[in-house]
């Protein structure tokens, strides 16, 4: 197992040199950095621009540069935004934390309340609350989080202030403006509706997931074989049923929350939200080729971390899968 | 004559269906002995699995089961689910037709009859563990030990059917209904099946149901048969009986049908099984029957004595005396 992980681990990095190549090439084809450059500094010397293409590695020759870019990457001289010439790193980490934060406790929210809803609508197939569940997962599935998010943002904050004298929860940002330190139960007032848009989405998903997964399980022999035991019935669902059930859900799970690093964009954007999505669109929007390649990086990086705890997982919960 | 231990009455299963309901069992009537093989033949459909997974109480719940179904003297039809799951696994346990599914994928072997010993007994984790491998050595499994902590499909076929029987037979039970044990598996397989199954009843004295489509293995096996069509018994009797002068058009039939030294072609019963949400009134064998006549159009024939063996066929007497099959 320790050597199947190493092993895997080793294999990212050849993957995310050619991956990372391969963006830094639709980078330079799709947007050219330099002219981008030149654009957001219009009086930039001469000496200026050829130092900006010295060290994002823009030379001629794609191979060569991106040999330059890769060497400055990893000795840590990352070059500075080509907008005010911020530094790379602390934009990214926030934006990084930021996403992380709305994306784990969408995640976590909405996965529970997923399996939750998945497990209670798979019990009796076709009653009452399978109907209910599965007809709301429709309509969560069908509404993308665009109409749902300024739906959410009319009800909670205009019609709230419009009834109750003020908005029950904000409606963009992390923190009110001119806030300054950590202030958690605030964090947290700003987070509900982002993350309840997103949850929606997961619940919805993971819901029929689940219900699909474990219905398959219900109608399988061995738990015909473990009621012919005699044992009690909630044991024959929670050990023999609900086991075998989350093996498929714990993969997508995991394939799923490695692509949430990469941003929530649509949500982040309609709740000004500094995460990795609204990083991308501003960065790409300005054609800042120093803010983007990192950002590349990270998202290359997450998803090959979160393929890995998929297989990792795979194989732990499942037996019959050997890693090696 | 042995201790009944299973009497079944009168037993009808009807399964509501999106075109109408149909009934599967419609009145089976048969008993179980101590310490005796019993075999049920009949073909697919004829409730022959139906009939004792509602003595198990295993049918969905959208089943209807109405009758009798006396183990030692408990009523399992009707019982509470408390009820039955102290008799499911104790008294009664059953072994399923594909053993490649009906264990569970994640769990250890060992395990998987260590939970059938813990649910009905007081054992400690380490005591069922050990009877576990005492249970793997009676059903042949070599290195019982160390195959206790292997996971089912790490192994084949026939020895995944031992671990089922094993798991059958942990806590000891006074019926043991064996649904096609040996139908998933090669024929070489199929007879060291039948061996543990006898096995297992000389040396524990439990009675065994085994329910089959195949005449060869109950002539091998079984003290005496029971043959099902159309989801009512048409004959009854021992073994040597049944083989050596059936009465039964259709358990004449069937036997006609099966290959032997020295025949040249095989005789199949002509048309199909009817079809259950409208079976034929009667007797529901007259569609296919070379002896059918207007009689067996009327009213449903009952199992009555005839000669040694039992036969629900109206025209019974009237029939040609069959060639022995024995």
């Amino acid at each position: 197992m320790l050597r199947y992980v190493l092993r895997r681990l080793a294999w990212s990095i050849p993957t995310l040199l050619i991956v990372t190549f391969l963006v830094y090439l639709a980078l330079r084809i799709g947007t050219d950095p330099v002219a981008s450059y030149k654009r957001v500094n219009p009086r930039a010397t001469r000496a200026k621009v050829a130092e900006y293409i010295d060290v994002n590695g823009l030379d001629p020759n794609f191979v060569q540069g991106y040999f330059k870019w890769l060497r400055n990457f990893i000795t840590g001289e990352w070059p500075r935004s080509i907008k005010g010439r911020r530094e790379v790193w602390p934009a990214l980490k926030d934006a990084m934390a930021n996403t992380l934060r709305l994306g784990t406790a969408a995640t976590v929210v909405g996965i529970f309340f997923g399996l939750i809803a998945g497990v209670f609508a798979a019990l009796r197939p076709g009653g009452k609350r399978d109907v209910f569940i599965n007809t709301s997962a429709f309509v969560g599935i069908s509404v993308p989080p665009f109409i749902s998010a300024i739906m959410f943002q009319l009800l909670f904050a205009v019609y709230w202030q419009k009834w109750f004298g003020e908005s029950l929860f904000p409606t963009s940002g992390v923190y009110p403006a001119g806030h300054t330190g950590f202030d958690l139960f605030l964090m947290l007032k700003f987070m509900v509706l982002p993350t309840l848009v997103v949850a929606i989405q997961i619940i919805a998903t993971y819901s029929r997931y689940m219900r699909s997964s474990l219905l398959d399980v219900l109608n399988s022999d061995y738990m015909r074989t473990a009621r012919s035991k005699g044992i009690s019935e909630r044991r024959v669902l929670v050990k023999h049923g609900m086991r075998n059930a989350l093996i498929p859900v714990v993969t997508i799970a995991a394939l799923d929350v490695g692509s949430i690093v990469g941003g929530l964009i649509i949500t982040e954007n309609i709740f000004s939200y500094p995460g990795m999505g609204l990083y991308f669109l501003k960065s790409f929007g300005e054609g800042d080729f120093p803010l983007l390649m990192p950002w590349m990086v990270v998202i290359v990086a997450s998803v090959l971390f979160f393929n890995l705890i998929a297989d990792i997982s795979y194989a732990w919960l499942d037996p019959r899968i050997r890693l090696e | 004559m042995a201790e009944k231990v299973l009497e079944i009455r009168d037993l009808h299963v009807t399964f509501d269906t999106p075109s109408g309901p149909l009934e599967a069992v419609r009145g089976i009537d048969l008993d179980v002995s101590s310490g005796e093989l019993l075999g049920v033949v009949g073909e697919s459909g004829s409730g022959k699995s139906v009939t004792f997974l509602a003595t198990m109480g295993l049918l969905p719940a959208r089943a209807r089961v109405t009758g009798s179904v006396m183990l030692s003297g408990q009523q399992l039809i009707g019982a509470s689910a408390k009820q039955l799951r102290s008799v499911r696994g104790r008294l009664l346990s059953m072994i399923f037709q594909d053993p490649l599914s009906a264990l569970n994928p994640v769990h250890r072997i060992g395990d998987q009859i260590g939970e059938m010993l813990r649910s009905h007994q007081n054992l400690s984790t380490h005591e069922a563990a050990k009877r576990a491998i005492e249970l793997l050595d009676i059903v042949g499994i070599p290195q019982p030990s160390d195959r206790a902590r292997q996971y089912p499909h790490e192994f084949s076929g026939g020895m995944r059917q031992r671990v089922v029987i094993a798991i059958a037979i942990a806590n000891n039970p006074k019926v043991l209904i064996a649904d096609e044990p040996t139908t998933a598996l090669d024929v070489t397989v199929q007879a060291q099946i039948l061996e543990v199954i006898e096995r297992v009843q000389e040396r524990f004295g439990t009675a065994v149901v085994l329910i089959t489509h195949d005449l060869g293995v109950i002539a091998r096996v079984a003290d005496r048969v029971n043959v099902m069509y159309a989801g009512r018994n048409v004959e009854q009797g021992t073994i040597d009986s049944l083989f050596d002068h059936p009465s039964h058009p259709y358990t004449r039939g069937l036997l006609a049908s099966l290959p032997r030294p020295g025949k040249q072609r095989l005789k199949p019963i002509t048309g199909f099984p009817p079809n259950m949400l409208n079976p034929p009134s009667g007797c529901a064998f007259h569609t296919r029957c070379e002896y059918a006549g207007d009689i067996c159009k009327g009213e449903l024939p009952n199992l009555v004595s005839f000669g040694d063996l039992e036969t629900a066929c109206v025209r019974a007497r009237e029939l040609p005396k069959s060639e022995s099959f024995a």
